[in-house]
């Protein structure tokens, strides 16, 4: 049966040979491998889940009366928008464990797609030759950013409706362009026509999610053609050593699949996430205390909150409105970073222009780990400056003093970040006491020549 | 499934499991005879290895053991997974519960999971097998391609008046591709500065009645709209809060723009559009700070007594603030527009807070 499908396929597509290299392809083994696995698999629960998702979502925002089952709500006014998001969750059969599933599928796949990145930073995988995937996948983080807000803002209720409302002053404080920026896309003044709906609609389910399909699919193809990377204790910088896809990796792959879509479906249908009905339809002159966006939001939050009431007015005229610097700027700058860093690491002569196949350890490279560490720092410090609301409620420590003490700590921890990593890298590579780090030289002793000769295995 | 056909499947297929072990031993004892020891352990890369003329890579490793207790375990998983899966089907049919669809199918795809997870570890042959990286780039092919290129250009005598005119059309297209963008919304333009009020405007609450000055006690707020207006403009909804007429501190030139301490703000942020829906207003004037208006997007704090002036936080302008005065019947109503204009700050927007209300 194998046997006469594979003929059949080779006889008319000149299978065997591509199939014979796909079979043999080596996956170099370590755990940290599989982080951009994880983010590939929530992508594919996300798209599976999206449509099932899509054949009941209606974006619009005519106002009607609610009529479901949910009691609470009934007679208010909403749109169909939000009507057509409440009927899923309350009477399409297993439609909320769908967009609960949805709702986890998004946050977990960006939490691995971060996870990711910051292993591929740090072990130096970026390097040359692979700098073009790294900006793919930097990319995609982006992308998949935007269309994880872009899907919480769909379901206009009041958090979307408040996200959707700094989104759209971000947009007009976008200096001299920003007013207009802002019309283009909301096709006039806030909180838009109803053509938004749509353009939202599509974005999320078509242009954005095809975007990252193409950039994932270039993404594994480079993959593919140059090898993935190793530690040395594998390999070798001319020999990739790992298991073959079949049968091995392919069984121990679609076992994380299928782990990673059961802890999703898990997570859906036992943790409650994004309740839209406490939440109620979104009005313009409507808002709630302790709003949170979906954890990927939250370093702009952050910038946005910890930012000084700072403007830059000339004459009449504001230049520089003030959600700019958190909104605008400081995600630029991010990832302005993160695009630059393969080049700007050679130009601090912290990586050298030659090709990398094996990784570094963190530890191997105390000057960039440091430094990568400290831009890493000073984001999630202001990340985390995005959660002092609800700290307050927790601790009473004043929320005034609280953004005074992120302000400072956001500028000063990536100073202490970069002496501290650069010193423990140093003292765990003084050390070398590793597990994964084997001892890799040649034991050699004195031949009858008067030369030396590579020792004998048993008197080594 | 019924408790008694579940366990004649269990016994089924662990007996079946059995005859495959026994199967599989015997294949092994007959391998182990026909090849000598040191073949063996290169068969799995052999193919890969022959005629491709590599340099000698380590060599790779093959444990061909077979591991009977894993396959078991991997049938158990298998088919625990395919009972969660009917689990499903059950649920959705019987009570469409969302914690037990999600509990029925999260735990059979783990289950299926581990399955296929243990299968590649432990059932299936283990290997190391190797590649080579391939360095890419060749001297050679890059001078023939960059030559190919070349090439194009021969014979042609006009080379700057036509790339002059190559370089017209591609700017000129490209600017014919992006204006187009235009049409996705209107100009921007005075449309930011409308609102709904204007002297005379009457002040209603959310179900449209009309606020009396007896409404509130100083303390309290509430949200006010233009009467028979959209309640959905940003120009609308304003946060009206009373005070004691002595907390008042705002400008000269506004002393009328508060009847009975009622002072009445944009609730649109300035910051960043947000409605500015919190109220705090002190109950122990010794340890706390004034009364304030708050925006629970980013904190941006302004003080009602003083003409919606930044306390703290992100904002950059103060709240705008709209003139009342007590109408006819002794309601409130709109003694002007705003005094500054209102919502999220954008280039072009004025700075001058002294100025005539819009």
């Amino acid at each position: 049966m194998i046997r006469r499908t594979v003929a059949a396929l080779d006889q008319r597509l000149g299978a065997a040979h591509p199939l014979k290299r796909t079979l043999r392809y080596v996956f170099p083994d370590h755990w940290t491998f599989m982080l951009g696995e994880i983010a590939m698999y929530c992508f594919v629960v996300l798209v599976a889940t999206g449509i099932f998702l899509t054949f009941w979502y209606v974006p619009s925002d005519a106002k009607l009366q609610y009529t479901g089952s949910y009691v609470p709500l009934q007679g208010t006014s909403m749109t169909e928008s939000f009507a057509s998001v409440m009927h899923i969750s309350f009477d399409v059969p297993a439609g909320l464990l769908v967009r609960q599933t949805h709702h986890w599928a998004a946050d977990v796949f960006i939490v691995a797609i971060v996870l990711h990145l910051v292993r591929i930073l740090l072990t130096g995988a970026y390097r040359k030759p692979r700098e073009l995937n790294y900006w793919l996948g930097v990319t995609m983080l982006g992308l998949a950013i935007l269309e994880g807000f872009l899907g919480y803002s769909l379901v206009d209720d009041l958090l979307s409706g408040m996200g959707l409302a700094i989104a759209y002053a971000v947009a007009m404080s976008v200096p001299f362009l920003g007013g207009q920026l802002a019309f283009l896309v909301w096709n006039g003044e806030f909180p838009g026509s109803s053509s938004l709906w749509p353009r939202l609609e599509i974005l999320h389910v078509f242009l954005i999610p095809m975007a990252i399909a193409t950039l994932l699919a270039l993404h594994l193809a480079q993959i593919v053609r140059q090898h993935h990377t190793q530690f040395p204790e594998e390999g070798s910088e001319r020999v990739v050593r790992g298991t073959p896809a079949w049968p091995g990796y392919t069984f121990r792959s679609l076992g994380l699949f299928l782990i990673v879509a059961g802890v999703l479906f898990l997570l859906g249908g036992l943790v409650q996430i994004n309740p839209i009905w406490e939440w109620g339809p979104y009005e313009p002159y409507l808002s709630t205390n302790g709003a949170q966006p979906d954890w990927y939001v939250g370093w702009l939050i952050g910038a946005l909150r910890l930012m000084p009431p700072l403007e830059v007015v000339i004459g009449d005229y504001t230049v520089v409105p003030n959600p700019f610097w958190g909104g605008a700027l400081f995600p630029a700058v991010v990832f302005g970073l993160l695009y630059a860093w393969p080049p700007l690491a050679r130009r601090l002569r912290l990586d050298d222009h030659r090709e990398h196949n094996l990784l570094d350890r963190p530890r191997d490279n105390p000057k960039r780990t440091a430094l990568i560490v400290a831009f890493l720092v000073w984001v999630f410090a202001i990340f985390a400056a995005g959660a002092t609301d609800r700290f307050y409620f927790r601790s009473f420590i004043s929320y005034e003093g609280q953004v005074w003490f992120f302000r400072a700590f956001a500028l000063l921890v990536p100073f202490l970040a970069y002496f501290v990593t650069k010193r423990v890298c140093k003292e765990l590579r003084a050390r070398e006491e590793h597990p994964l780090r084997g001892w890799r030289g040649t034991v050699i002793e004195r031949n009858d020549q008067l030369g030396f000769e590579p020792a004998r295995k048993d008197s080594a | 499934m019924t408790p008694g056909g579940l366990f004649a499947r269990l016994v089924a297929a662990l007996g079946g499991l059995g005859g495959l072990r026994r199967n599989r031993e015997r294949r092994q004892a007959e391998l182990h005879q026909i090849l000598p020891p040191g073949k063996r352990q290169f068969d799995a890369v052999r193919s890969e290895e022959q005629g491709r003329g590599r340099e000698a890579a380590p060599p790779p490793e093959l444990d061909e053991t077979g591991d009977p207790r894993a396959e078991l375990y991997v049938a158990l998983l298998l088919i625990a997974a395919a009972v969660a899966f009917v689990g499903f089907v059950v649920f959705y049919v019987v009570s469409e519960d969302t914690q037990l669809l999600g509990l029925s199918i999260g735990i059979g795809l783990v289950l299926a999971g581990v399955a296929a997870a243990l299968a590649g570890k432990r059932v299936v042959i283990q290997e190391k097998t190797t590649d080579e990286y391939v360095a890419y780039g060749d001297r050679e092919e890059r001078r023939e391609v960059a030559n190919h290129l070349v090439e194009g250009k021969v014979g042609v005598t006009r080379r700057k008046l036509l790339f002059s005119s190559l370089a017209a059309v591609g700017a000129a297209l490209g600017a014919a591709a992006v204006v187009p963008i235009a049409s996705l919304g209107p100009r921007v333009g005075e449309k930011v500065y409308e609102t709904p009020w204007s002297a005379g405007k009457r002040v209603v609450d959310e179900r449209g009645e009309p606020i009396a000055l007896d409404t509130l006690s100083p303390g309290e707020f509430i949200t006010g709209f233009p009467a028979g207006e959209s309640k959905e403009e940003i120009g609308s909804a304003l946060m009206i809060v009373r005070l004691e007429t002595d907390e008042l501190e705002l400008p000269a030139d506004r002393a009328d723009s508060a009847p009975g301490g009622y002072v009445a703000y944009s609730k649109i942020c300035t910051h960043a559009g947000c409605a500015v829906s919190l109220f705090r207003y002190p109950t122990f004037d010794e340890t706390q700070p004034g009364p304030a208006l708050v925006c629970p997007c980013h904190y941006s704090t302004f003080n009602p007594a003083d003409g919606g002036k930044v306390l703290f936080g992100p904002a950059g302008r103060p709240l705008p603030q709209l003139p009342l005065r007590a109408g006819a019947d002794g309601s409130l109503e709109a003694a002007g527009g705003f005094y500054e204009p209102i919502g999220p700050s954008y280039g072009g927007i004025r700075e001058d807070p002294g100025a005539k209300p819009l």
